[in-house]
């Protein structure tokens, strides 16, 4: 199985890898996966009135997944937390041109960003858990 | 040294240059069928499948007369089986084997028991070994054939096949033995071991793809199978086909060069991949050896890094070919289920690579390959968040994990 060039790019160098302090107020920290499944995620984004500035994650994973989370911090920075939320796994999908086995990498790349989100409205206490309001991802998620 | 490194040689090994010397002729000058009575042509191709047999039958301490050529391993595996458990339907229906063999037993067993046949899949021990307590107490009355696989393809682990070999003899119950990865690594004695019925594979000991043979003792006792192929008769009725010279006599000299080159080449192997094992586990914290600590192939070490996912390994060891354990590198995304059979945990499992050294590995590129892994797996693991939770303190078993 071939990777795409960007696939490659974002794996060899990999955009924002990091951690910011979680603690810190304006940091919303975002974990989904878990290691039996082969994929954790950590996305953490840093706020300030109500655009993301900067973005950090970790990820265990393939190198697909590794390169979902490495683009989803460059495309939520300097979005809206609204318009970070309109950012759809399928949009992973079709830049990084992932296979079909790997739509799940890009739901779970979808999944960190709304989960991060999630965390710092709860954080701040703005409004209802996002998360709740939003579609379940396109494509097959891991059984 | 030359990029990129081959290091799988548990899939697959190139073809030796003597065995393809050896070969050559036998496409162009020497292309007869060996079924053919009545000219040099035929008598030639006939003449060099008999020698091969011989040379096969050397090795494993066998009668050229027992040995069945087929298309691999696989082919000689379903053969075994399906041929015993049809020939001797009337003496029972039950067949034991191990939950780590190769899919070739695995989905035979499992098409056997659709069937009527009952299968008892043995578990294994941490180390990856079969009890042979475990198989004596399996036996019952209506035990026709016991399989379990010399050596695994995956973690390396040799099973008790003396012993297993000893129990089945003693009980008067068939023994198979897919000694696909063993042939030609380790000593494989089918008369010392009792073995009744053994697999084996060319291209994973320098010979061609697309030939193996199967085992078939002849005398105490004699084993009879159903053919899964019939027609013109071939290898005594029990598997028709022309047969494939050219691969054959491969094969034959692929068994000679394993046999004259085993003690050299499985010591020179060893001390290969022990001195890999020690570089990488004296480098980096969290790496566990998969299988038995010496009950192993030569040339395999299979290793679980912690923290770091399998593919995304593979990914930045690219000029290195190498396998994995993990989900992503198979088609069902489900981790490898020898690895899971060792209890060793699924994460774990994710994160396995399997080294398979062979005749044509370096030392010069076992190095660069250390090297290789501990900068890959340092990097990794600074991107990884299971590293980062632990190095906070954080037990990875005690967090609740969001839904996936």
């Amino acid at each position: 199985m071939g990777y795409s060039e960007k696939v490659i790019d974002h794996y060899s160098n990999p955009r924002n890898v990091g951690s910011f302090q979680k603690d810190e107020k304006n940091v919303g920290t975002g974990i989904v996966g878990a290691p039996e499944c082969g994929d954790v995620m950590k996305l953490q984004l840093k706020v300030e009135n109500d655009v993301i500035v900067d973005a950090r994650f970790k990820t265990f994973g393939c190198g697909s997944a590794i390169a979902s989370s490495s683009l989803a911090t460059e495309w939520v920075k300097g979005k809206t937390i609204d318009e970070a939320l309109k950012i759809k796994n399928t949009d992973i999908v079709q830049e990084l041109s992932l296979p079909p086995v790997k739509i799940h990498c890009s739901v779970l790349a979808e999944d960190a960003i709304k989960a991060a989100i999630d965390d710092y409205k709860k954080k701040t206490g703005s409004e209802v858990p996002v998360a709740e309001k939003v579609e379940e991802g396109v494509g097959a998620k891991k059984l | 040294m030359k990029l990129p490194v081959y290091m799988d040689n548990h899939a697959t090994t190139p073809v030796d240059p003597e065995v393809l010397q050896a070969m050559l002729p036998y496409f162009t000058e020497h292309f007869g069928n060996a079924a053919s009575r009545n000219h040099i042509f035929g008598w030639k191709a006939d003449e060099a499948t008999e020698h091969a047999r011989e040379q096969i039958a050397r090795l494993i301490n066998a009668d050229p007369k027992e040995i069945v050529f087929t298309s691999g391993a696989t082919e000689s595996d379903n053969v075994a089986i399906k041929g015993v458990a049809e020939m001797y339907r009337d003496k029972g229906n039950h067949i034991i084997t191990v939950v780590t063999e190769h899919k070739a037993v695995l989905d035979t067993c499992k098409r056997l028991e659709k069937s009527g046949y009952k299968v008892t899949y043995l578990p294994v021990e941490k180390d990856g070994r079969v009890s042979t307590e475990a198989v004596r107490e399996a036996i019952i009355d209506q035990t026709i054939l016991i399989s379990v696989m010399f050596a695994n393809n995956e973690i390396g682990t040799i099973h008790p096949i003396l012993q297993i070999g000893k129990i089945a003899r003693e009980k008067g119950v068939l023994f198979h033995t897919d000694a696909t990865q063993a042939v030609g690594k380790i000593p494989v004695d089918v008369q010392a071991m009792n073995i009744d019925l053994a697999s084996l594979s060319a291209h994973k000991m320098y010979g061609p793809k697309g030939v193996g043979a199967l085992y078939v003792r002849r005398k105490a006792p004699r084993v009879r199978l159903a053919p899964l192929i019939d027609g013109g008769g071939h290898e005594r009725g029990m598997r028709s086909g022309t047969l494939n010279v050219p691969g054959i006599v491969g094969f034959g000299k692929a068994c000679e060069l394993c046999q004259q080159k085993m003690p050299e080449e499985a010591a020179r192997l060893r001390a290969l991949r022990d001195k890999m094992k020690d570089a990488i586990l004296g480098a980096l914290e969290d790496v566990y050896l998969n299988g038995h600590p010496t009950e192993r192939l030569p040339g395999n070490l299979n290793l679980s890094f912690a923290y770091v996912e399998g593919e995304s390994l593979l990914m930045g060891l690219k000029e290195i070919a190498l396998s994995s354990g993990s989900a992503c590198t198979s088609a069902t995304l489900e981790p490898s289920y020898v690895l899971k059979a060792l209890g060793i945990g699924e994460d774990l499992a994710h994160s396995s690579i399997r080294f398979g050294l062979g005749r044509f590995n370096t030392e010069e590129e076992v190095d660069y390959t250390i090297g290789q892994v501990i900068e890959n797996v340092i990097r990794l693991r600074e991107m990884s968040p299971l590293y980062e939770m632990v190095k906070e303190g954080v037990n990875l078993k005690s967090v609740q994990w969001p839904k996936s």
